[in-house]
Order: C-alpha cells, then structure tokens, then sequence
C-alpha cells in the first residue's frame, strides 16, 4: 500500500490531465473502493492502483433544475439527494437514497459512483433507468453524453474510457411523474438487494397512464427496463395498472443463482415487486 | 505521506499520514485515538463510526486526505455540542445496560449523536434509522435504543452493604467502555512493537512446499519469515487435553482454507506490503472433503491419523427403549456453519522476556488459563513461564476461547527477539477461526393419546471442520440434551463429530444444542397437531420439573422453574393466538404466525471438574481488593462477581478494587463459557468473601450476624468490636474456590453431568410476507428460569442478545467458506431486525449456587430459533427443516407444499 500515488486536483482540468496521462482509479466517496481494497489484501493482495481524488474539484456537489430538467452533479451523496427539494419524479430514487447502506454510507458515497461501479445491486440504477438520466462524461476531447442504458455494457463495466469521467447525471422533466421503488434484502439496514424495481409513472388528470418506465435490478448481469410492460402500461388506467404485470414481460431478464437467492425466486419475486410498486403507484 | 490538516474534536490538528490511509487508521496509529474502532474495515460494522462535517460516516472508509479542512468528531470528544450530547449519551448507556462488551459502542455513542444533534426529541424509527449502520452482537439492540431515547444524565445509586445482589447496578467497567478509554486487543502494543502477518492457505486441502525464503526475507524486507520449523516446542494445539491436532503453522500439509502457514514478521509498512503471490510457495491441491457426508463416505480419504472414518468421536445416550406410540414424529434437519461475528477482530500482541524464556501475551480470550497452557506447550516452556493478560474482549460468544493469534504471536515474538503485535482482518478472522458446528439431524419422537412423550431417538452428525476444537464438547453435551426439557423415559440418541476440509467448527453458544433444539422443538408441534393439542399445551404436559428425572437419569432436586416459564407465558400465548387469527382472516398474502419453543442446558463443563478460585484481600491500609480470574467479555461477570463477594463479606460494593483475570496475579476462574461464570465463578466469589468474612469476625470474636463497615483503615465489626487494620501484622486474606459437583457419564450416558440446568421457553410471533417469502419477526416473549437474578439489568441484556443471535441463525445467518467471509455477505440482525422483546424473569433459586443464581449465557439462544420456526409454521403451514430459513428457501417450500 505504500507504493500507491494518490491525487487529489482541485481542478477538473488538472483531474483529466492526470486521468489521460496514468492508469488511475477515480475515487469519490470511496464506499466501493475501499471496501474492494479491503477484500483483496485480505487474501494476499495489498496492491492498488494510483488514485485520483476528485472530491476536492469545487461544483460538482450541486443539484441544479435546468430548462430541460435536473442536472444532478457527480459528487452528489445519497445524503444530498435526500435533503434536495426534488419534485415526486425522484421519490423511488430517494427511497433507494435511504436504502443504500447505513446513514454512514449514505454521507460519503455518491449517486454516480454507485453507477460506475456497475454493480447488478446497485440501487440507484434501475431508478437512474426509470428516471431516463444521461451521463455527463468529460474527456480530453471534451463532453459527451450518453443515456444510462449505453453507459452500462455489461456486469460491473461501461462504457467510460480509461482518460475520462463522470461529471454529472442529467434528468430530463417529465410531467404528472411519479417516481417508485421497491428493494428486496435478507434484514433490514445495510443490505445487498436479492432483487428490486424502479418505476416513473405519468399519468393524465384522468388517472390514465401516460408515459410508464420500469426497470428491474439484481436481476440480470445489469439493470435493465421492461420496453414490452411500459408499453402495455401506457394508456392503462393507473388503479389498475398492477394486474397489467405478466410473467413474459420478465422475458429479457436473466437471473442468476447465488448465495444471496436462486434464479427462480429472483424471478417471481421481481414479478411480486412489480405489482407492488404498481400498486402503490410508482 | 501528506500533511493534513483538520480540526478534530474541537481543536486544529496537523497530522503527517499516507493520503490513502483510511481515516479510522490514522486517528489509531498515528494519533493514538483507539477509541475508534475497526471491526471490518469494509464499512460494513459501523464501530469506526465518526462525525465529519457533522454527519456519521465511517472512518475506515474516509481516505485520510479527505478530511484536509474537515471537522472531525470521535469518542473521545468532550467539548462544545457534541462532547455534550455525548456525556448524556453516555450516562444513559451506563444506566440502561446498553454497552456489554463495548466494542461497539463508540460507533454507538457517534451515530446516536449525529441524530441527536440533527433532532432534541426523536421517535423510536428515527433512533432505529439512525443506527441502522452500526451493528451490535452482545445487546440486541433494545438496551441500546432505550438508552438514546432517555439521553440525559442518570441517577445513580451504589446498593448498600447486604444489598448489591438483585440490584441493578451499572456494570462496574462501563465508564471506560464508553468513553473510548478501554483497551481491546488492537488498542495497545509497545511502541517498538513489529507487525505480524499471517499467509493463509487460499486451498481447502493442499500439499505446499516452501522455497528460498530466506531470499524472499532479504527481497521483502522483513525481519523473519517464520514456518512450522520455527516452533520452539510443540506445534500444536487443541482443546481436549490429549488431543493436540492443529499446527500453529501448517507443515507441508493444509486442511482447510484459511489455514496458517507462513508468519510474515517486520515493520508494518513491509508486511502490508507483501504479495503472497511474490512468496516461494508452491502449491499441490487435493481434493477436499466438504460437509459430513462427503467426509463418512466409505472411500472418503483419512484426513488425520487418529481418525478412522472421519470420526472425531460419538456421544450416547440410552435410557430404555424407544418405541412407536399413538402419534410419531419423524424428520431430518440441517444447519449450516454460523460465525460468532464478535465485532472485534482477534487482536494482541506478545513481549519475550529478555531471558529469552518468559513470554507475555495480551490478546482478547474467553480462557487466559488455557491460553497460558497452549502458548506454553508451543514454546516448550513452562506454564509460568507464560503471562497472559486478557485485552478486553470485544465479543466472544465461544469463539475466543481456542486460542488465535497468542501461539502465533509467541513464536513470532521468540523469532524476532522483540515485541510482535497483529491485527486480524475481518476475513481473516472469518476464514480462520471456529464456527458453530453444521449438524444434520435425524429424529423421532412419539407422545401416547394424552400427548406424553414416550420415546425419542436422536441421530446427527456433526461437522467439525479440519480440526477438533470443541467438536468433542459438542458430541457429549447433545446428546444429554437432544430431547429437550421434557419428562422422556425411552431414549436413544447419538452425536458424531466427523473432521471435514471446511473451517475448524467449535464453541458457540450452546454446543449444538440450539442445533438439536430445532429438531426436538419441530417433533413436538408435529405431534401436537397428530393429537390436535395446543402446542403450549403439549410443552406445559411433558415440561420436565422438580422431583423429575432427567434423560441421563439425573434428578431434579431443586431450581427446576420450566413449568413456571411456560405459566408465565401463557396469558400472552393466548393473546398472540387470537391475534394472528384475527389477522388472518382477512390477509391473505401478508400472514401472522405464533410459535413457542423450550429449552434446558446443564451449567458448566459435562462431567468434567471445571473449577474457580478467588482471592479477596483486605489490607492494612484499608484497601478492599477481589482478585477475580473470571474474564468478562462483556456478559458482566466482573460486575456479577463483585456483588456477590460484596454481600457475601458484608461491606458495600463501593469500597471493592479489582485486580482481573492476569495469569499472574489473579487464580483460574475457568473459562468463560457453558454458562458457568456466574454459577461457578460467582459461588467461589460468595466462598470468598464468607471466608473473609470468618477470618474477621473471629479475629474481633464476633458474632455471625454482626455487621461490618470500613473506614479508612478502621473496620467495625458489630456495636462494640473495631479492628485497626493498620495495627495488624499482615494484610489480611482469604480464598474461595467451588468446583460444581457432577459424576462421569456411562457408556449410556447416564449419570450427573451437571450440578444445575436453566430452563426457558419462548414464543414467538412473525409475519411473512407469503409471496415474496419475507419473514419478519414481530415480538418475541421470553421466559427463563434463571435462579436468582443477580443483576437483572445484566441478566437481561444476556437474554435480550441471545434472542437476537437466534433470530439471526433462524433468518439470515449461514458460513459458507471462500463465499460469506465479511460482514455483506455474512448476515447478522441489525438493529430493525430485532423485535421488542418481554421478558419474564423467573427465579427458582438453585442451592448450590451463589444466592441461588445459574447460568443465563447460553439458554436464551436456544428456544429463539424453534420458536420463530414453529411460528412460521403457524403462519404458512410450510414446515421448515433447514435454517437459515432465507426468503428464496421458504418460498420454495410454500411452492413444494401447493404442488
Ligand atoms: C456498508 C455498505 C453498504 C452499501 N450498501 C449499498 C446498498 O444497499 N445499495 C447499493 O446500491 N450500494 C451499496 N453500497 C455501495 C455504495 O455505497 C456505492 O455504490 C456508492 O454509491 C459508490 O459511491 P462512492 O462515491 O463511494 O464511490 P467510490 O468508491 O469512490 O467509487 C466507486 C466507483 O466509481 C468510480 N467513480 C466514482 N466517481 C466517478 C466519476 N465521477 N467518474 C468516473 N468514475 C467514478 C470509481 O472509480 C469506482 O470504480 C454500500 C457500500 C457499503 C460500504
Ligand atoms: S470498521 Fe468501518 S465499518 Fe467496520
Ligand atoms: S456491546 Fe455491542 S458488540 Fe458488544
């Protein structure tokens, strides 16, 4: 561990220069990499790659409303989702902001961190799918963006390259939205999710369904929407919108057996979840 | 290394540390703050729990760089907001019981403030949110939630003398638990102390041939390598005293992942800094024989010599013959590995005397007497060769009573010629120390048509890993126990303990009889619904009593409070029915359940003398001084032990000194297990001070009754008579020692194999969630014969965290080697996992112990599991015979039962 370089730029600029010019790992709240650390030496490999701090690059810690949505910056911790004034759209992502670890986690570790992790459990996920968010990625060619979707190509991998990073999330402003979010664990605090769904759900004053964004986590390598039950949900009047959920709409899901559920159950429970969160309206 | 700058705790503070060093690391080593602890260093165990900015987090995830210009809050803050929040929280702990082993309890004291400042008045979610990240394996939690709900100071009260027991007093070493101040086995070391780094087998069965390190030394750095060779005496260890079968460093041969095999010894920078793939080892994988029935197959290979078949022993018991009767019971059960998930770390560190003989070890232990034997047959010295002083023990549960790192730590330190200090790693301390045996149980059971039990049979096998621990301890003391608490005349049972290639299994809380409970317990509920009885109903018929005879053909004499449990219980058994039946009939998915479970178990060793002895001297300068080997691990026998040597002596608990559980100052006390401390410890504590007591009062020829105060070094004995300590020739001294009277078992396990049992019964109410398989416990109310309630406070705290660690072996928690080896993937309740829990305590007094006490360490587990397995029975219909019972398996289970 002595050998590792450590950078902590106050710059973005000076940040890129050191991401483009080593192989260095991006650390934020540092609740995913530390923990990875810890695993390693336990069995005999204390090494690690140079790090890059970017906790102290000012204007990265803000949530901001824009004209066509929320800009939701890439140092924003579970913590400041919670304590943001953030309209119903975002209520499943606050849930998952209050599910994630402890309140400890919760402090330190940020939104885009848990999507760079890419984790199949991680929480905030399938609610940045549902909420249709964009990643803000900075390079030395300069920024580009790319729907959460294209970001994740696979488990724990994207598609950021090795001389850029994520600078902010942005959520584009959907109308009469409704956010939702059910997770499923083995206790109650500080749990890996067996499985869980995220819903956005517009609906018109008639309390039919407008537009319906549903996505399942822990249920396959990565986080994915349900594009044949969102299309059968629009047009559907909300109250009944938990009967819609049928077993083929979990086609494209591929759940896995492991220590914490079999695949079976993963996918009857997110079937079960579904409903709920359909039920509760998103 | 940077230099960072921050304020901690109130005042500015620069300190020159790696910028990557976890935060928790810094304020230990290089700041001498080791009131912030490190249980996992993962994030997952919330002990290193600080403020930063004013919100919790935790430290071992804050790179030190982080905190350049940050305000940083620990424990040890006494100043400004949070030093006062923290001095209320801290009196209310005290008061409410809510510290037992401690280790915990800074990240406590720390999350409780963060909410406290944040909201002057929370509700009882808000506390459980708030502390959701920390977690607690002694209290279960409620103790803990009472005591941040009542933050303010605490009126406290010292018992006059002849009235310390039955008191509930704070326990008597609380104030340095809470206050960052006492010192766990990582918290001390001398300064010029080397690391030690233990390599481990990554290979459950493996040969290994080492290579040049001497070289690798030279490359690495380091001041020594150390391997079998260099064991001094005899490497080797073991609980039982002539079987001493697992190496302190493997010879050429491992048999479990996890298994040590090189010491890596230097500077801490050096050892940290070692790949083990950059070390001459060369590997050869066998395969390994993993669970009970790979290893008792007939072409399983012999994994130790001794050791025909695998078989590590069998216990028996036979009393008559069983027989089937109106209504039989029948099934076959499994229990998987369980880790005691103490919150600290094995930790400690050894100091060779410069006569290049003596040793001294401190490292947290359960058993320094034992410690100080196996250290010294590793050296090849004498006993008293060897000083163990006991850290303090941040947890135990029984798995800290084989030794750890202190064999590993003397040869390391005898290498190097200097002190050597480790710390294990949380998988480290996983992979490599013992667990709760797996069993996999066959019973029977059968009750005649008014529903007394007639005959049992019991059939299991037991895992005991690579390595015999405590595995024969288990395979005696089941089968006395395996037809639970009830009148039984025809029985026939048999416990094997059988050596596998998974992790050494040992001492747990219970030595497997919460394992032969769930079996029992969910025979029982068969053959009341063969006979369409209530399931109390059928408990309260066959609860075993006075006068009875036991399974081992032992009669009840006395204390024997298991029908009085079960009456307690019995008007909120009744209310818990009609509850859920009300419930159910109009919830379909989400359904109630209650269930009720027994239990006994013998206090003490099996048949085995299992002494203490103390000393309490009273000197010529007036100093009152116990000297008590008993080590508390937080249960609270020091408090325990004081109040009886209090009454017993006449003199108010205020004016007793300490000296602790130190091999060389302080007599063995035993270990601290089988629920034994109070029992056996505690009545040689009444010896002791009743002899004190005869020494004076003959000394003034004073009578029995008179009453003795102490002032200064005036000590009035009665009216008339005082004695002038500093008058005397010599200090005044007295011992006590009890041995619990107990006879050999036969080859039929008949005979005496304890001198007193505790009693208990429990129910249980649970919902589950039917279509996800959720289950989610309620309430539980608890009943327990405890004798006499020494202590209630600390009494139930035993209770209130047996029920949570049952809970978690019912629920979540399950080993599995090389998968569960943390604190994520291994489940333990957390503090919204543990219901309100009631207790009834009952107190049918035990003749042979102090002031009619007994062991409560272990009883409360036991019910808790079959408990909540019988409710969700109730609830679902689904019998479940494999625990953990996780949502996947009982909604498998709901499915098989549909089909
Ligand atoms: C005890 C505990 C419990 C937890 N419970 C949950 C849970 O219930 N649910 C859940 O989903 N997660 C959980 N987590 C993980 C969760 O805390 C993380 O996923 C967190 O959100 C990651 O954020 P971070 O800022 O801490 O990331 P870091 O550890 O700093 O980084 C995580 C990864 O993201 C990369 N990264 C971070 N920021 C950027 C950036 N701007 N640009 C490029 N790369 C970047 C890093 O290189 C790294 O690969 C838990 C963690 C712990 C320790
Ligand atoms: S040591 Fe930090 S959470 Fe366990
Ligand atoms: S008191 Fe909480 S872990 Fe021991």
């Amino acid at each position: 561990m002595g050998m590792t370089a450590y950078h902590r730029p106050t710059t973005l600029q000076d940040a890129l220069a050191i991401r483009a010019g080593a192989d260095v790992a991006v650390l934020a709240g540092g609740t995913d990499i530390f923990p990875a650390r810890t695993a390693r030496a336990a069995w005999g490999d204390p090494t690690h790659r140079d790090v890059l701090d970017i906790s102290a690059i000012p204007g990265l810690r803000d949530i901001e409303e824009t004209a066509e949505g929320w800009r939701i910056g890439c140092l924003v911790t579970w913590s400041g989702l919670l304590r943001a004034p953030l309209p119903p759209i975002f209520d499943g992502l606050k849930a998952a902001s209050r599910e994630v670890g402890g309140m400890q986690v919760q402090s330190r570790g940020t939104l885009v961190g848990n999507l760079v992790t890419a984790s199949p459990a991680g929480d905030g996920i399938p609610n940045l799918l549902a909420l249709d968010a964009t990643v803000e990625i900075a390079g030395p060619h300069g920024i580009r963006r790319l729907p959460v979707a294209d970001f994740l190509t696979g488990y724990r991998a994207t598609a950021l390259a090795a001389d850029e990073l994520v600078i902010a999330l942005q959520v584009p402003r959907l109308e009469n939205a409704q956010g939702g979010f059910r997770k499923l664990g083995a206790r109650h605090y500080l749990v890996i999710s067996i499985a869980m769904a995220a819903g956005v759900i517009a609906t018109n004053t008639a309390g039919r369904i407008t537009a319906a964004r549903i996505a399942l986590g822990a249920c396959s390598t990565t986080a994915q929407r349900l594009p044949a039950l969102e299309a059968v949900l629009t047009g559907v009047d909300h109250a009944q919108a938990a009967r819609v959920v049928q077993p083929h709409h979990l086609e494209a899901i591929t759940p896995i057996d492991d220590i914490r559920a079999t695949a079976a159950y993963r996918r009857d429970a997110a079937l079960v979840l579904l409903r709920d969160l359909l039920e509760a309206r998103a | 290394m940077i230099d960072i700058a921050f304020t901690l705790n109130g005042a500015p503070c620069t300190v020159t540390a790696p910028p990557f060093a976890p935060l928790s690391d810094t304020l230990r080593e290089r700041l001498g703050l080791t009131g912030t602890k490190e249980g996992c260093n993962a994030g997952d165990c919330g002990a290193c729990t600080v403020l930063v900015d004013g919100a919790q987090a935790c430290a071992c995830l804050i790179p030190s760089a982080q905190v350049q210009s940050a305000q940083v809050e620990t424990v040890e803050a006494t100043d400004g907001a949070v030093g006062a929040v923290l001095a209320r929280l801290r009196a209310a702990f005290l008061a409410h019981g809510a510290a037992q082993c401690g280790i915990c309890s800074p990240g406590m004291l720390m999350a409780a403030a963060d909410l406290l400042l944040r909201d002057a008045a929370p509700d009882r979610a808000a506390v459980r949110d708030a502390l959701g990240g920390v977690l607690c394996r002694c209290t279960g939690y409620a103790k803990i939630l009472d005591a941040v709900l009542d933050a303010s100071p605490q009126a406290t009260h010292s018992p006059l003398a002849g009235e310390a027991v039955g008191a509930s007093i704070a326990r008597l070493d609380g104030a340095a638990k809470l206050d960052g101040t006492d010192r766990f086995g990582a918290d001390e070391a001398p300064a010029d102390a080397l690391w030690l780094r233990v390599v481990r087998s990554p290979h459950a069965s493996a040969r290994f041939s080492l290579g040049d390190l001497e070289a690798a030394r030279g490359a690495l750095g380091l001041e020594a390598i150390i391997t079998a060779a260099d064991v001094p005496g005899l490497n080797a260890f073991g609980i039982m005293p002539n079987l001493k079968d697992q190496p302190v460093l493997a010879d050429g041969l491992v048999r479990f992942r996890g298994e040590a095999l090189l010491g890596l010894v230097g500077t801490r920078e050096a050892v940290a800094a070692v790949r083990d793939a950059a070390l001459p080892i060369t590997w050869h994988p066998l395969p390994a024989l993993h669970g009970a029935a790979a290893a008792s197959a007939a072409d399983a290979p012999q994994l130790h010599a001794h050791a025909p078949g695998n078989l590590l022993i069998e216990g028996r018991l036979n009393r008559n013959t069983p027989a089937r009767d109106v209504a039989n019971a029948e099934g076959h059960f499994t229990t998987g590995f369980v880790e005691h998930a103490y919150i600290e770390p094995e930790a400690g560190y050894a100091q060779p005397a410069p006569d290049g003989i003596g040793m001294e070890v401190f490292a947290c232990t359960q058993a320094p007497y034992m410690d100080r034997e196996e250290t010294a047959r590793v050296l090849g010295v004498a006993e008293d060769a060897v000083r163990i002083r006991p850290s303090a023990c941040g947890g135990g549960f029984g798995g800290k009573l084989d030794v750890s790192v202190q064999p590993l730590l003397a040869v390391a330190a005898r290498k190097a010629g200097r002190p050597v200090r480790i710390i294990y790693s949380r998988a480290e301390s996983m992979a490599s120390t013992t667990k709760r045996h797996p069993a996999s149980i066959t019973a029977r059971m059968a009750a005649d048509a008014e529903g007394r039990f007639t005959s049992y049979e019991f059939d299991a096998d037991f895992n005991t890993g690579a390595y015999a621990s405590w595995g024969a301890t288990v395979a005696n003391r089941v089968p006395v126990h395996a037809g639970g608490p009830y009148r039984i005349t025809n029985l026939r049972n048999r416990a094997r303990a059988i050596y596998t290639n998974d992790t050494p299994a040992g001492a747990f809380r219970g030595f497997g009889v919460p394992q032969a409970a769930i079996a029992t317990e969910s025979l029982v509920d068969d053959l009341a619904e063969q006979l369409g009885l209530d399931r109390w109903e059928i408990r309260r018929r066959n609860a075993i009593g006075r006068g009875d005879t036991t399974h081992s053909g032992q009669v009840l004499h006395a204390s024997a409070g298991l029908p009085e449990c079960l009456d307690a219980l019995k008007p909120d058994w009744n209310a818990m029915l009609a509850q859920v039946a009300a419930h159910n009939a109009t919830a379909p998915r989400v359904r109630l359940g209650a269930g009720i479970a027994c239990m006994w178990y013998g206090c003490g060793n099996t048949s085995m003398s299992n002494p203490s002895r103390m000393k309490l001297t009273l000197a010529r300068d007036g100093t009152l001084t116990l000297f008590n080997g008993a080590v508390d691990i937080g249960q609270g026998s020091t408090t325990v032990m004081a109040q009886i040597c209090a009454d017993a002596l006449g003199l108010p608990l205020a004016q007793f000194r300490f000296v602790l559980g130190d091999t060389a100052r302080t007599y063995d006390a035993g270990k601290t297990s089988a629920s034994r401390q109070t029992f056996v410890s505690g009545r040689a504590a009444m010896e002791t001070g009743l002899a004190l007591r005869r020494r004076i009062l003959a000394l003034a020829n004073a009578g029995e009754d008179a009453v003795l105060a102490l002032d200064g070094t005036q000590l009035r004995v009665g009216e008339a008579r005082v004695i002038d300590l500093a008058a005397l020739p010599e200090d005044l001294e007295a011992e006590g020692r009890y041995d619990p009277p107990t006879t050999a078992l036969d080859a039929d396990g008949q005979g005496t194999p304890y001198a007193t049992y505790g009693f208990a019964a429990q129910i249980a109410l649970v919902s589950v969630d039917t279509a996800l398989g959720v289950t989610k416990v309620r309430r539980i109310v608890a009943a327990q014969d405890v004798g006499r309630a020494v202590n209630p406070t600390l009494v139930l705290g035993q209770i209130h965290g047996g029920i949570a660690q049952g809970l978690g072996l019912a629920l979540m928690e399950e080993f599995i080697p090389g998968r569960t080896e943390n604190l994520h993937d291994y489940l333990i309740p957390t503090v919204g996992d543990v219901p309100e829990i009631d207790v009834h305590l009952i107190e049918d007094p035990e003749p042979e112990g102090p002031y009619g006490a007994k062991g409560v360490g272990e009883p409360a587990l036991v019910p808790t599991a079959p408990a909540i397995l019988s409710a969700i029975r109730h609830a679902t219909g689904v019998t479940m015979r494999q625990v953990p019972v996780l949502p996947h398996r009982l909604w498998e289970a709901q499915r098989a039962l549909r089909r």
